[in-house]
């Protein structure tokens, strides 16, 4: 199952499902199943990473990255 | 008398909520603290029609499954839960038009507590900018609510808010527009039954939220204090979920994607993107800003720039304010009638307000920066790059700033760290940043350095006193890590310290809210921390003037034959050196000399640890004035004293080299600063956390220290 994490360079791909003790705030800032996410930059030791969701920006740290499983 | 009408202002952070909140009230707001929690609260009054009606801005947040206090501050508001607030009587939820479907998510939570809700669709702006379009009447019929677009920076536009607020008829939305489905309004519906009815005592509009955070979220049903009571509940909750699950639904996820599949509805057809989404300024300005090598870059000089310019700007202010407290301590010394009032007017209260107020400038230039850096949106982009490297220390990539402003001043920096919204990432930040090397240190430093270190050079361009110090700085740094590494298995929370952080897009910030904001931070800490101050410096001054001792013959005679004729100033020095001496702090000093002896410290380094409690600085000038230096400004006699003052029965030097080290060591460790204990205590609201610091720091200290002079002396 590739994740959020694994996606290295930036690019779109779409939400598959999203676990961990994270869950919840993760689907409330818009990271539902089925919506486009878009890896903008990593910050300079690679993590966070800077997506865009639903056309605004949001960093996320690699734990929190690999809770979301992706297309 | 009829109620005041309270209107409850929510929405996501950095959505122009406290810009609309500064229009409808202007002037007429007050900040105060929450009873109990440090969450800020803004309340303030507005005339609209003719009516007043009473504005409360409540703590920005992304939905009311609430995660953090303010958060929880915000649910308990609007739920009528919170016992100090009345519930109010209408909702206006901020909802930013360029990110809509986010923030809708949580207008359509509010609108389930069934209050009336008016919706402020802002940043139309910002989103026009982007191509977007947004149609305020579909979504309006869509939600079910008014939606207004607005700017909140445009008058006529709060304008039109304030007529449809005071027009506003107050009816509820319904509840639950959003359409739960079936399984999952059974399960909100067993909640409701079989717990919320017959042990909870909260409105009947809030039930269904309840219901929904119960069946979502563990957390909620953990905050049940009574064991037994949670196992019920906890059963009553996974029969709920089990209706879910059975009908192949995620309970977790079940409302959330429900919500997102409503706000979809609503928003399709209302919003028009232009085909090409457009690369804006923001993202050009990011590109740079969050570079994986000019990003850091970029960083460390925004820093630069800024400790530079609250340096040299607060500087003559400070020396303004400096001046006002002498002529004033002058003005009231010549104009009471001498006495006890007089001493503690003049040495007590004045001098210890001084002290306090001089830091004012510096305070209100590190947040009219600050507020620039969140108001432009920089903030969010310096912890997103900083991260990395903080975490890696036991730290947070918020900590960044409060940490650097601590080498001025660590009264700025604590203030500063409010801006880290997880709570033990904010205190471990807190309870580490007086370890940064302030500007109070550097006089301490400065005179043991020149006293005691050989100006040996070093590699060409170096010298051994240059090394010490650049070393002392370094030695506060690594303590803070090592104090961070070390609170982070001590302090424990419940909610673990997530990164998800939302990058605004960057923009011009408002002045007036700026100013607003710099104003209010200025009047909170003289008001606050002022309060204690006065407190401290009151008692502080009175152990060091009392009991009042008659001066005894023989001090008069002996040492003052030769001085008095040529030096009347070093005679009153001298006296005022034997008072000190038989004060009660002199006699603490005495007093606490064995405990320090180990150190390489007498009694007369014991009074200055002890004055220096009110300010690390004071330290040189209770030397000064033990040494009866007649020059206080003339350190360098100070200095030649320090360095031939010997033991009166073996003739050795009592400071050394060791002394010096070990003195400077735990000048770099020690919670000396009656400020900063002050600050400590009105940020985390409670005792608990200024005790803590300070007796780690001074435990700490005592053993470095120790270290120091015992390896020290024992080597050479």
């Amino acid at each position: 199952m590739k994740k959020l994490s694994d996606l290295k360079n930036a690019g779109v791909t779409t939400i598959r499902n999203v676990k961990g003790p994270e869950m919840l705030r993760l689907l409330e800032m818009g990271l539902t199943p089925g919506s486009k996410v878009e890896v903008v930059r990593a910050a300079p030791l690679g993590f966070p990473i800077e997506v865009k969701i639903r056309g605004y920006l949001l960093s996320l740290r690699k734990s929190e990255a690999e809770c979301i499983e992706i297309e | 008398m009829q109620r005041e009408t309270t209107i409850a202002l929510v929405g996501n952070p950095n959505t122009g909520k406290s810009t609309l909140f500064n229009a409808l009230t202007g002037l007429k707001q007050k900040i105060a603290n929450y009873p109990g929690v440090t969450v800020e609260k803004k309340v303030g009054h507005a005339i609209l029609n003719g009516e007043k009606y009473r504005i409360i801005d409540l703590p920005g947040t992304y939905s009311l499954n609430p995660k953090q206090i303010d958060e929880r501050i915000t649910y308990q508001v609007i739920a009528g839960k919170y016992e100090h607030e009345p519930e109010p009587d209408l909702v206006v939820v901020m909802v930013d038009a360029s990110n809509l479907d986010r923030n809708l998510y949580l207008a359509t939570q509010v609108m389930d507590l069934g209050l009336p809700v008016i919706v402020a669709l802002s940043m139309i702006d910002v989103a026009e900018d982007r191509g977007i379009k947004v149609d305020a009447n579909r979504i309006s019929k869509g939600l079910g609510v008014p939606v207004i677009p607005m700017v909140a920076k445009e008058e006529n536009d709060v304008q039109q808010l304030r007529e449809y607020i005071s027009s506003h008829t107050l009816e509820s939305p319904g509840v639950l527009q959003w359409e739960p489905g079936e399984p999952l309004r059974n399960a909100i519906e067993i909640i409701i039954e079989k717990w919320i009815k017959p042990h909870m005592d909260v409105p009947e509009r809030a039930w269904t939220i309840e219901a929904l955070r119960f069946i979502g979220d563990d957390q909620a049903i953990n905050l049940i204090p009574d064991i037994e009571r949670q196992h019920q509940l906890r059963e009553i909750v996974q029969e709920a979920r089990k209706i879910l699950e059975d009908a192949g639904k995620n309970y977790a996820a079940e409302e959330v994607l429900k919500r997102y599949d409503f706000i979809e509805k609503c928003t399709a057809g209302s919003v028009h993107k232009s085909s090409e989404e457009k690369t804006t300024l923001s993202d050009k300005i990011d590109e740079y800003v969050t570079h994986k090598v000019f990003g850091p870059v970029i960083f460390v000089m925004v820093l630069l720039l800024m400790f530079q310019s609250i340096f040299s700007w607060a500087e003559p202010f400070m020396n303004l304010i400096d001046l006002f407290f002498i002529e004033m301590g002058n003005w009231m010394a010549s104009n009471l009638p001498e006495g006890i009032l007089n001493d503690l007017l003049v040495e007590g209260v004045i001098a210890g307000l001084g002290g306090v107020v001089i830091f004012l400038p510096q305070i209100m230039f590190l947040f009219f920066f600050i507020s620039i850096l969140e108001g432009t949106g920089y903030m969010a982009r310096a912890a997103f790059v900083m991260d990395g490297f903080m975490t890696r220390i036991g730290l947070h990539g918020r900590s960044v700033v409060p940490l650097m402003s601590g080498f001025a001043c660590a009264i700025p920096g604590i203030m500063a760290a409010r801006t880290i919204e997880n709570w033990r990432d904010r205190m471990i930040t807190i309870m580490v940043l007086p370890f940064m090397a302030c500007s109070a240190r550097l006089p301490v430093y400065a005179l043991m350095i020149a006293a005691f270190i050989p100006a040996t050079k070093f590699l060409g361009i170096f010298t051994l006193q240059g090394i010490t110090f650049f070393g002392l700085y370094i030695f506060g740094i690594v303590m803070a890590i090592f104090a961070a590494l070390v609170m982070k298995q001590f302090i424990k929370t419940d909610t673990p310290s997530p990164f998800i952080m939302e990058l605004p897009s960057y923009k011009i910030p408002k002045w007036s809210g700026v100013f607003q904001n710099v104003f209010d931070r200025g009047k909170v800490f003289v008001m606050e921390a002022g309060k204690i101050i006065l407190g401290i410096s009151i008692v502080l001054w009175f152990l060091a003037s009392f009991p009042k001792t008659e001066l005894p013959d023989s001090f008069t005679a002996e040492n003052s034959v030769e001085n008095v004729e040529d030096n009347p100033d070093q005679s009153a020095q001298m006296e005022a050196s034997y008072r000190l001496q038989q004060s009660y702090a002199g006699q603490f000093g005495q007093f606490i000399e064995p405990v320090i002896k180990p150190l390489g410290f007498d009694w007369k380094i014991g009074i200055g640890l002890i004055t220096s409690f009110a300010a690390r600085e004071v330290m040189v000038g209770t030397l000064n004035t033990i040494y009866s230096v007649q020059d206080q400004e003339d350190a360098v006699s100070l200095q030649k004293k320090l360095q031939r003052d010997v033991d009166s029965e073996t003739g050795e030097p009592i400071y050394n080299v060791w002394t010096a080290l070990s003195l400077m060591v735990f000048f770099a460790l020690a919670m000396q600063c009656m400020s900063t204990i002050a600050i400590v205590r009105r940020e985390t609201n409670s005792w608990k956390w200024p005790a803590i610091m300070f007796t780690y720091m001074t435990a700490l200290a005592y053993i470095c220290s120790f270290v120091v002079y015992q390896a020290g002396t024992a080597f050479s």
